[in-house]
């Protein structure tokens, strides 16, 4: 198929926001409110009314401020959850916004469950019980309402960079032979985050049941790299524990119905290990298997009839196939435990910590260039809420520097940019021969399970593997230029699997140069197995050279107060 | 695969602009094929989140589990309310279970 026949278009907005999710609708809400004199366009790959992470729903709101916590407290509390490194000025911003966006939710229909008080009925600290298998389609009809112009079924492939400034998006329609340059004074990415780097735990036809959702393929990461985006805590992969073969939610039990983690014995374990954090019960869990004594489970025989329809119905809101597993063993939860695994990494800032590296208006290193959501580095914890409360942040700051004078583009100059890019960005269409983009994205996923630290290595690293991933990714970055594609769907997933290269690239060399172990599973060294707050106190953050092909890795100090973990 | 599309009950809404399950997939996975009826392209791509399933006007979209994961023949159908969600879940016998999940608030 020759690539003359794509239409090319040029299209212009103020506020350009990539991708409909939390962080984006919420983002392209308070630009809309805060000027609506303003044009904003929400580009999205999907359909923004099930797009992304909340596609299936939610059956709690993970990250509120009950009656005794404040924003400085939510701190302390992702501070101990992050083993003391943690960019505190982003989440507390963060924290900050994170109850008005949760009643922003209920205003706009969101089936919150009050008490008597007409407070939110609390599930935990720093969360709220809800009714959300419909929270897309809410805030998809509450961006509608906003003004904003949506559009569905294009994917943004590279930022448009002029004079050192992002001044728009090259995408292309993933059902249509058609691409365009979106032109922008303000670009805000909420890409979310980056699944498909590492093996997964299901084979075959359940290759895609997980955690993370599997259509984010790390874009905004792969974007800002390729513009030259300081990017930060690519080492710190978020492992998610969750219930064996279906990949659902563990908190649903754990917190929804309060049931212990025990072993095969029966015993509880967790106290064991003095774990308190999320990755010391995932490693918790794996030491208990390698000792001989798993598999580990969530108690749920001690549950009565009541609780286990009850945790029926909160996993319908979100996770709806742990009731064919149920129906498929012919069992009810309270009838056995729910046996517990952890899933393969995924690069995230919402859970972990990598991303984009930012200041407190969300702004990137790059000029025009501001990020929220999963694609964010440096504040954990965020959930929905938090990725809504950094979308309003960057939308604000984004509002705030719209005053600045931009040299005017010519029609012109944007087409030449759009044709020049067209050239680059088609070019597995023209490719006759070479690698299917799933084929070389299994390689990728081999590569980085077997070398950097996925499942079939209990996650852990170390140097001489590391190494040897390195080189076998350096192959993998040559064979992107061999992707080839036949039509629109194709070349997207050509892209997604090229970004996803370059992630991996990221990755490895952020394993590499962080010689301790701060984070269990996460970030685990077998030659540094010690947590080395001396020396390692500090954000590992990078860039990547496109002249030179390499990324470039660099330490930031940590800019916190003091840390006490010796507590709960 | 774990989304199965009953061809015998999918008319593939041919009044629709798009069919509401093509629309919603977040991976954009379905497809009509030949005879005009929805079909999931890529089947192992697919995420389970019943986005389709409760979409789907004439309840002719099911999940179950695939295979590999432990799936035994369970299926489960959602119809959507305006208050909620209609689930009928129906095991490997063949039993059926009702459950009524609220999912938005009627003010």
């Amino acid at each position: 198929m020759s690539t003359h026949r794509w239409e090319l278009e040029v299209k212009k907005t103020d506020v350009l926001v990539i991708g409909g999710g939390a962080a984006g609708i919420y983002a392209a809400v308070t630009a809309r409110e805060g000027n609506p004199e303003l044009s904003v366009t929400v580009l999205e790959k999907a359909h923004v009314s099930r797009s992304g992470c909340l596609a299936a729903g939610i059956n709690a709101i993970n990250a509120y401020l009950n009656p005794g916590e404040t924003a400085m407290s939510f701190l302390d509390y992702v501070k101990k959850e992050n083993h003391g490194l943690v960019r505190d000025d982003l989440v507390l911003t963060m924290a900050q916004g994170l109850n008005s966006a949760t009643d922003r939710l209920y205003d706009w229909g969101l089936p919150l469950l009050k008490d008597e008080a007409g407070r939110y009925l609390a599930r935990g600290k720093r969360s709220v019980r809800a009714n959300g298998e419909r929270i897309k389609p809410i805030m998809a009809q509450a961006l509608r309402a906003s003004g904003a112009q949506v559009l569905n079924r294009v994917n943004a492939v590279n930022l448009f960079v002029k004079d050192g400034r992002v001044r728009g998006v090259f995408a292309c329609s993933t059902r249509e032979e058609k691409m365009y340059l979106v032109l922008a004074k303000a670009v805000i990415c909420t890409t979310g985050g980056a699944a498909g780097i590492y093996k997964p735990n299901n084979p075959g036809a359940a290759r895609h049941k997980m955690w993370y959702c599997p259509f984010n393929t790390g874009a905004g990461y792969a974007m800002g790299l390729r513009a030259g985006a300081e990017m930060t805590s690519f080492e710190m992969r978020f492992i998610a524990l969750r219930t064996k073969d279906t990949i659902s939610p563990t908190g649903t039990i754990a917190q929804g119905v309060r049931v212990p983690q025990v072993n095969a014995l029966g015993e509880e374990y967790l106290h064991r290990y003095g774990a308190r954090t999320t990755p010391e019960r995932l490693a918790a869990t794996l030491a208990e298997n390698m000792a001989g004594r798993g598999p580990c489970y969530l108690d749920t025989a001690r549950l009565d009839k009541e609780a286990s329809s009850m945790l029926k119905d909160a996993y319908l809101n979100m996770s709806p196939s742990i009731l064919l597993k149920w129906a498929d063993e012919e069992a009810e939860p309270h009838d056995k435990p729910v046996e517990i695994c952890g899933s393969e990494p995924y690069i995230v800032g919402g859970h972990g910590m990598a991303g984009f590296w930012v200041d407190a208006g969300r702004r990137t290193t790059l000029p025009g260039l501001y990020a929220a959501g999963d694609v964010a580095g440096g504040a954990p914890k965020k959930y929905v809420t938090g990725s809504m409360a950094e979308g309003e942040l960057a939308a604000l700051a984004a509002l705030a520097d719209l005053g600045e004078d931009l040299a005017p583009l010519s029609e012109r100059e944007a087409r030449e940019a759009l044709e020049a890019e067209a050239e680059a960005v088609l070019l597995p269409l023209g490719q006759d021969s070479g690698f299917t983009p799933k084929a070389l994205q299994k390689r990728l996923q081999k590569v980085m399970d077997e070398y950097a630290g996925g499942i079939s290595t209990g996650y852990r690293v170390a140097e001489p593997s590391l190494m040897q991933a390195r080189q076998k990714l350096r192959q993998l970055a040559e064979d992107v230029a061999l992707l080839q594609a036949k039509n629109p769907r194709d070349l997207t997933a050509a892209h997604e699997t090229a970004d996803r290269v370059l992630i991996a690239r990221v990755v490895v060399e952020h394993l590499l140069h962080r010689r301790e172990s701060r984070w269990p599973c996460y970030q685990e060294r077998l030659d540094y197995p010690e947590r080395d707050d001396e020396k390692w106190l500090k954000f590992v953050n990078s860039r990547y050279d496109n002249a030179g092909d390499t990324v470039v890795v660099m330490e930031r100090p940590y800019e916190g107060g003091a840390f006490d973990d010796s507590s709960d | 695969m774990t989304v199965r599309i009953d061809g015998t009950v999918c008319d593939g809404c041919p009044h629709a602009k798009e069919a509401p399950c093509m629309r919603v997939c977040p991976g954009d996975l379905l497809t009509k094929d030949s005879s005009g009826k929805a079909a999931i392209a890529m089947p192992e791509d697919c995420w389970d989140c019943a986005a389709c399933v409760k979409e789907c006007p004439r309840d002719a979209i099911s999940l179950f589990l695939p295979t590999e994961a432990g799936g035994r023949g369970s299926t489960l159908v959602a119809r959507k309310k305006t208050d909620g969600v209609q689930w009928t879940l129906t095991d490997r016998k063949g039993k059926t279970t009702r459950i009524f999940t609220a999912g938005k608030k009627v003010i």
